[in-house]
């Protein structure tokens, strides 16, 4: 299991602390112990009041600080909605947001535990950065490129349930707003972002297996997207397919969706959960097959659509 | 008690601040209420506790957490020199520095604000963050006694004991109506003396357009342990005749009679 204590986490937030003023703000998840004495990092924990905890953040961030806030993205993005874009983005705070309990990753804990309308949320605010790290190496590195690129920052990081452990051909440098090409191919391309970027590995190898070449990008950054490499997917493939455990409004294939549909040229698939709440009671790798969203069901789409479907 | 001199400098520069109010209130409809409430709080913080000139170091921090009552820190900014009296009458029109609400262009404004519930816990940050910086910096924010119907204000109000602020002052300006009509039959807020002391904040009660009181908390407020809430009882509207302690006052026009009137009554 990955937390928030988990050492890329930490880590990354201590290594901040040698370069930048960095307070950390957290909600009730046992933050207190992490940050010791021998910490450059100072620590405060704000309790369960998440506009609160966003609003205070914003006032740390105006005396000259890098204010990392621990919280979990389904309450964080959504009860503190109008304080991430008043306080931190239009008052352009350095605040970076480090959401977890991401998508499905509450499982059974229930429909108001699941993080799934975040990132179409925080995507809708001017100025802010939108990250979504694919594995535990992405989560260090994105946190790092956080504390240099100006204003709010989302960090949308799984693990609660979700396997994070390195993937093997993830290892390019971190650049915010550009994407990594995991695997070159013609016959369509295949967008992923977080969890998903995973599952679209695996749907990449069975289907190589069979002589079918997917392209794989991993969209590491939801805002700013990187534009260059989906205009270049819709020109050079007849189809791009997007992946992710966000809804299919407004996440990843939205975005992708918006620059294709202005481009005039190609066609998106998004695949996500689907427009409902997953209110039925199971363990998370069952709730994301509920909604087509493991690799066979993913397979098995993919190839009805290069069937033409 | 407090420098008479002061004291009377003072209420001179609240009864400017207030006919720069109606300035605005006469060109068009605007938020002249709560403005005039908080003049006199205003003019306090403006004129004399806060340090919020270039030159003075620590700079202290204000918050209008009630934006709408924007007027009020336009009108200080003209005294302050950062804004020309020409500008007031044209808020709000077409290249106008000067808006509906605080913005990162208003001359003066600290924070962005308007919706309401947000500065307490800014306010709470800021002082927690001045205190990481060693510095005596003071931090006061204004709301509206509507506003406090904001759940966000309990978290925040919640938080600032919790991290022992002396440094932070909030200040209700406690009009007695919101823009639905009277407080007490919108949304009751009272007790507010209690609830704020349950909350474990100093508490003082005063009367929002009594000069010498305004100051006197103010100081006393400096010396508390912990964050200190001023529960200013103030007259929504007031100095202009026939709108004070009205419905109306929350968001009106002036019609030309009234603004004459209450400039009458605004004389030195």
């Amino acid at each position: 299991m990955f937390y928030f204590n988990s050492p890329e986490i930490l880590n990354a937030i201590k290594t901040l602390g040698q370069s930048l003023d960095v307070v950390v703000v957290s909600q009730d998840n046992g933050a207190a112990d992490w940050f010791d004495s021998e910490s450059s990092v100072e620590h405060f924990d704000i309790g369960i009041t998440e506009q609160n905890l966003i609003g205070i953040a914003a006032g740390i961030a105006h005396t000259g600080k890098t204010v990392i806030v621990l919280s979990m993205a389904p309450f964080v993005s959504m009860r503190a909605f109008e304080q991430i874009r008043d306080d931190c983005a239009y008052n352009r705070k350095n605040v970076k947001i480090i959401a977890m309990f991401t998508g499905l990753e509450a499982g059974y804990w229930g429909v108001t535990h699941h993080g799934i309308e975040d990132i179409a949320l925080m995507r809708t605010i001017p100025g802010m950065t939108v990250i979504v790290p694919a594995d535990s190496n992405e989560v260090y590195q994105a946190i790092i490129a956080s504390g240099s690129a100006e204003g709010p920052c989302y960090l949308r990081i799984a693990g609660f349930a979700a396997d994070m452990s390195p993937l093997a051909n993830n290892n390019k440098p971190f650049v915010i707003g550009k994407s990594a090409l995991l695997h070159e191919g013609n016959s369509m391309t295949l967008i992923a972002t977080g969890t998903m970027v995973r599952t679209a590995l695996a749907v990449h190898d069975a289907l190589a297996a069979e002589g079918i070449q997917l392209r794989v990008l991993n969209m590491h950054t939801i805002k700013p997207i990187d534009q260059e490499v989906v205009t270049q997917a819709a020109q050079e493939t007849e189809l791009i397919v997007t992946l992710e455990e966000h809804f299919v409004i407004g996440g990843l294939g939205g975005a992708v969706a918006e620059i294709v549909a202005e481009l005039g040229v190609g066609r998106v698939v998004r695949l996500g959960i689907p427009d409902r709440f997953v209110s039925e009671v199971g363990p998370y790798e069952e709730l994301l097959g509920n909604c087509g969203l493991d690799a066979i069901s993913v397979i098995s789409t993919i190839k009805n659509l290069l069937k033409g479907g | 008690m407090a420098n008479q001199q002061l004291i009377s400098d003072l209420c001179e520069q609240a009864k400017i601040l207030r006919r720069h109010v109606v300035s605005v209130a006469v060109a068009q409809e605007s938020h002249l209420g709560g403005s005039l409430s908080s003049a006199d709080l205003m003019a306090a913080l403006y004129f004399y506790y806060l340090r919020l000139d270039d030159e003075e170091s620590p700079k202290d921090h204000f918050l209008l957490s009630k934006g709408h009552a924007v007027h009020i820190l336009h009108a200080c900014m003209v005294e302050k020199g950062k804004v020309d009296a020409t500008e007031l009458p044209r808020t709000g029109m077409s290249g106008s520095r000067l808006g509906g609400h605080p913005m990162l262009s208003t001359p003066g404004a600290e924070w962005g604000t308007g919706s309401l519930g947000h500065a307490l816990s800014v306010g709470v940050g800021i002082a927690i963050g001045e205190t990481l910086n060693q510095s005596d910096s003071r931090t006061v924010v204004m709301m509206g006694d509507g506003e406090i119907q904001e759940g966000s204000v309990w978290e925040a109000a919640l938080s600032a004991p919790k991290f022992g602020l002396e440094n932070l002052t909030a200040i209700i300006d406690f009009n007695k109506f919101q823009a639905g009509g009277d407080i007490a039959s919108v949304m009751p807020i009272t007790p507010l003396v209690e609830k704020w002391k349950a909350f474990q904040w100093n508490v003082q009660e005063i009367d929002g357009h009594d000069m010498s009181a305004i100051v006197e908390a103010l100081d006393s407020a400096q010396a508390n342990k912990g964050p200190t809430a001023i529960i200013a009882h103030t007259v929504k509207g007031k100095g202009v005749p026939g709108i004070e302690g009205t419905s109306r006052a929350h968001f009106t026009q002036l019609t030309k009679a009234e603004a004459e009137a209450a400039l009458s009554n605004l004389e030195f």
